[in-house]
């Protein structure tokens, strides 16, 4: 076994992985595009979802023209896409862009890179792993997601586009004739939605093993840190959820193609069109849909908080309050977030009687949320906070989720939902989660773990800058949602001024607009500093935060195979500033005595 | 680590603490700014004004955490960051007595709000607790299709049928209702999911394709009230406006019966 410091200097440019390893050398190939390395391939997520998230920033960086200037020419971009309609955006265009942006980032970007990107990366390393237990299975979840892209990508070239919303409800979705974007755009879309599904689902059966089967020596399920919880949690959700998702979407796809009507109700005319003929239902596949996706909502938050309370824990050089009460709540967000799909519909029609209970389900789940964010509190209290960026990410995501689940009362109460139901309250409460929450907790996730996926350091002015910007330019965006909800805006109208009593709105969306803009533009500072990085980053040390988790143990970055030697466990992750420690504020799980070398070094 | 007044830390206190600061301020000013409930702001129907008045519950509840979590936020920030260098953050691992009570009062609260959200949803959409005049008022067929709002009356002194019958009347992006009494609506759709949203009476309810669902509103007043649709329904969701006009309640009668005779004025009854 070699030290470290080989390991940082044949560390070139474009590489994400150092050489020297387990001694068996691979082609460029097999290393960096086909790779079975979960270090590879959760960098492959990551770059893969950031280089996505522009796409989706894009997208709605229109939306956001369309309804602060309605229908007048965009800047710069309006020759090359918009040259048939004089330069605007159309009411349909609008239609694809809001389904698109909803489904890039959902599907395409938070989901992938918590799972993908962080799960991957981390899971291995934290339980003291040499990779996952399916490494395959590993590199084909990656490589499942440019099938996904390219139905996506493809869909965008037909009339129209998918246009029936990120939720894609029949009949909009289930009838050709139903939209221009109803197209084959939309099966497309379908088999898009299918593709990642099996991404994810081949994902989830890898964590699941990997944590139960893979821990090192002495890691037991209680000395975990929050991060592989979570991610446990996640991957439990996942499995359970997906295959629903999957069969509605080929059912879907059957009534669409095949002729088959799960969906479609006998005698429905849309667009002068034949009369339709079976007896389907269109609120089954808003079930099925919300089946799936409101688990889906935890999988896209449950990843961050684990990794945030490990983050916290870490810069407050503090124990996390309360891992247990942490453990639990995130078990019961996962089990309650089964049993409150309902609450996205109702007002679709479903039997009055299920409001009720699925408002009960849903006002309790912010039960668990509230004690969350009370052991985040009580984490800071009596730290020893510095501020640098991943510390300000970590603070701006306790204090936007804190919004985001308050204002997500509002919605459960059924009778105020009745009122702001499809209004813009609902895209003010989940921007803030999977804006304010999940985003601020991935920035804060990169800026922690770069130094482990690379082995260089990233900039803390930079990503400073980046964090002022952002977070100004997101409150800027999504706080006025909100009163555009109250004041009775619905979700995606092309042109809400329209109608009388929305038209006093228009500055306040200008306002957002321009918000959006900067935030928008800030984004270039992170890519700046992820690919700089790369180049001009400081190196790193093994353990540049003073952290206690196995994955700090490894050098950085990690070899193929992560750990000179099995780590072996000898107590939890948050051992930090215990007082029987006296040389050093921290106790890494590896360090079985009181001292000061690490048991594991072998230089 | 810092020191303890050093510039950085306390611009970056102030930059995380402003935050909600000015989103109460920004709240506050709210219904002055014409940024609240839509048009006057109050609601033009009784159920909305229960709706309102839930609102406003659940905005001081979360209002009041909302405050209450930054306030703690900003003060263990404050604190934390204020640590002498040499002093080791304090070694705990929680406080079981702490926990037990954020988990049993908020979970008390939340349970409270539930419940108390009941009666209103009872009201608007279980058929059983619907106001006596909505049972019996059902004044009008809605068909919503892409778009427009198609709009089915009885004769004057019929009820409404399921079938369209030879003497009904119809009408498009104008719903006539009576002001001051409860009316119900058989809501439909001809071709894709929409949904009837009356933004000033805070009544919203989806249409779906092979159901017919009763809604009930009240207007309380006479006049005339947005509607629109509120689920996506195609390209042209955003054009789907109409309105619901509200006459007072003694001249409603006459009105559907001026209507009937222009309808069915085939220029041979003056012979």
């Amino acid at each position: 076994m070699t030290s470290e410091t080989p390991a940082n200097s044949d560390h070139s440019t474009e590489d994400t992985h150092s050489h020297h390893a387990h001694g068996h050398h691979q082609s460029f190939i097999t290393k960096y595009i086909f790779s079975t390395d979960h270090k590879v391939i959760g960098i492959q997520f990551l770059f893969t979802t950031i280089l996505l998230m522009l796409v989706g920033g894009a997208f709605a960086l229109a939306i956001r023209w369309q309804l602060a200037f309605p229908n007048t020419q965009m800047p710069f971009v309006n020759k090359a896409f918009f040259e048939a309609s004089g330069g605007q955006i159309t009411p349909e265009f609008y239609t694809m862009l809001f389904t698109m942006h909803g489904t890039v980032m959902v599907f395409l970007v938070i989901i992938p890179i918590l799972a993908g990107a962080f799960g991957n990366f981390l899971i291995p390393l934290m339980i003291g792993a040499p990779d996952m237990a399916f490494p395959k299975l590993n590199m084909m979840s990656y490589w499942f997601m440019w099938p996904a892209v390219a139905c996506f990508g493809l869909s965008l070239f037909y009339e129209g586009g998918p246009a029936a919303g990120w939720t894609s409800y029949p009949i909009l979705a289930a009838l050709y004739d139903a939209a221009p974007g109803s197209g084959f755009a939309q099966t497309l879309w379908l088999m898009g939605i299918t593709f990642v599904g099996v991404s994810s689902m081949m994902g989830s059966v890898n964590y699941m093993t990997t944590i139960i089967n893979m821990r090192s020596p002495g890691m037991t399920f209680f000395r975990m840190p929050l991060t592989i919880w979570a991610m446990f949690i996640t991957a439990i959700l996942q499995a359970f959820a997906l295959p629903v998702l999957t069969a509605a979407g080929l059912m879907l796809i059957a009534d669409r193609e095949f002729g088959t009507c799960f969906f479609v109700p006998a005698g429905i005319t849309v667009n002068d069109a034949e009369p339709t003929v079976g007896g389907g239902q269109p609120l089954l596949w808003q079930h099925l849909f919300w089946f799936y996706s409101h688990p889906a909502v935890y999988i896209m938050l449950l990843p961050a908080m684990g990794m945030i309370s490990d983050m916290l824990s870490c810069m407050c050089r503090k124990p996390i309050f309360g891992y247990r009460p942490m453990i639990y709540s995130m078990s019961a967000i996962a089990g309650l977030g089964f049993i409150v799909w309902g609450h996205h519909m109702f007002i679709s029609g479903m039997n009055p009687a299920l409001g009720m209970t699925f408002m009960v389900a849903t006002i309790m789940i912010a039960l668990p949320s509230a004690i969350k964010v009370f052991n985040w509190i009580g984490t800071i209290w009596g730290g020893h906070i510095e501020f640098n960026t991943v510390t300000l990410n970590s603070i701006a995501f306790v204090s936007m989720f804190i919004v985001g689940g308050l204002s997500g009362i509002f919605m459960a109460a059924v009778p105020v939902d009745i009122y702001i139901h499809d209004t813009y309250f609902i895209v003010a409460h989940f921007h803030y989660i999977l804006f304010g929450a999940t985003l601020f907790g991935i920035f804060a996730c990169i800026q922690f773990w770069y130094p482990k996926m690379f082995g260089r350091m990233m900039s803390e002015p930079l990503g400073k800058l980046h964090f002022v910007l952002t977070f100004i330019g997101m409150n800027g965006t999504f706080f006025p949602m909100h009163m555009l909800g109250i004041a009775g805006m619905p979700r995606r109208y092309a042109n809400p001024y329209l109608h009388e009593y929305l038209e006093h709105l228009l500055p306040l969306n200008q306002f957002m607009t321009y918000s959006a803009i900067l935030m928008g533009t800030a984004q270039i500072l992170l890519l700046i500093n992820v690919f700089g990085s790369l180049i001009w980053g400081k190196k790193a040390p093994r353990n540049p935060w003073n952290s206690n988790g196995l994955e700090w143990v490894a050098p950085s970055p990690p070899p193929h195979g992560n750990f000179e030697e099995i780590p072996l466990v000898y107590r939890g992750p948050y051992e930090y500033s215990s007082p029987e420690r006296t040389d050093q504020d921290y106790w890494p799980q590896t360090e079985r005595e009181n001292v000061s070398s690490p048991s594991t070094t072998t230089v | 680590m810092q020191g303890s007044f050093s510039v950085k830390r306390l611009w970056w206190i102030f930059f995380l603490m402003i935050w909600p600061v000015l989103a109460v301020i920004v709240s506050l000013l709210t219904p002055q700014l014409q940024w609240g409930f839509p048009l006057s702001g109050q609601s033009d129907s009784p159920l909305g004004g229960e709706i309102d008045h839930l609102f406003y519950l659940i905005l001081i509840i979360t209002g009041v955490v909302f405050v209450g979590t930054h306030i703690a936020l900003g003060y263990v920030i404050w604190t934390a960051s204020n640590r002498p260098g040499d002093r080791r953050a304090w070694y705990t691992h929680g406080n079981h007595k702490l926990e037990m009570t954020w988990t049993i009062i908020p979970g008390l609260i939340l349970l409270f709000l539930a419940f108390y959200q009941m009666r209103t949803w009872a009201e608007f959409r279980m058929e059983e607790a619907y106001p006596d005049a909505a049972k019996q008022n059902i004044i009008a067929e809605v068909n919503a299709r892409q778009f427009e709002w198609r709009i089915r009356y009885p004769a004057p002194g019929k009820g409404l049928q399921r079938k369209p019958q030879l003497d009904d009347m119809y009408g498009v992006n104008e719903l006539h209702v009576p002001a001051g009494s409860p009316v119900t609506i058989h809501l439909r759709t001809l071709d894709v999911q929409h949904s009837f949203f009356l933004p000033t009476m805070r009544i919203k309810q989806d249409a779906v394709p092979g159901l017919v669902i009763p809604v009930w509103f009240e207007a309380s007043e006479p006049g005339e009230y947005p509607l629109v649709c509120a689920e996506l329904c195609g390209w042209g969701h955003y054009k789907m406006g109409a309105k619901v006009v509200a006459h007072p309640p003694e001249e409603f009668d006459e009105f559907m019966k001026t209507m009937h005779q222009a309808q069915f004025n085939d220029g041979f009854a003056a012979e």
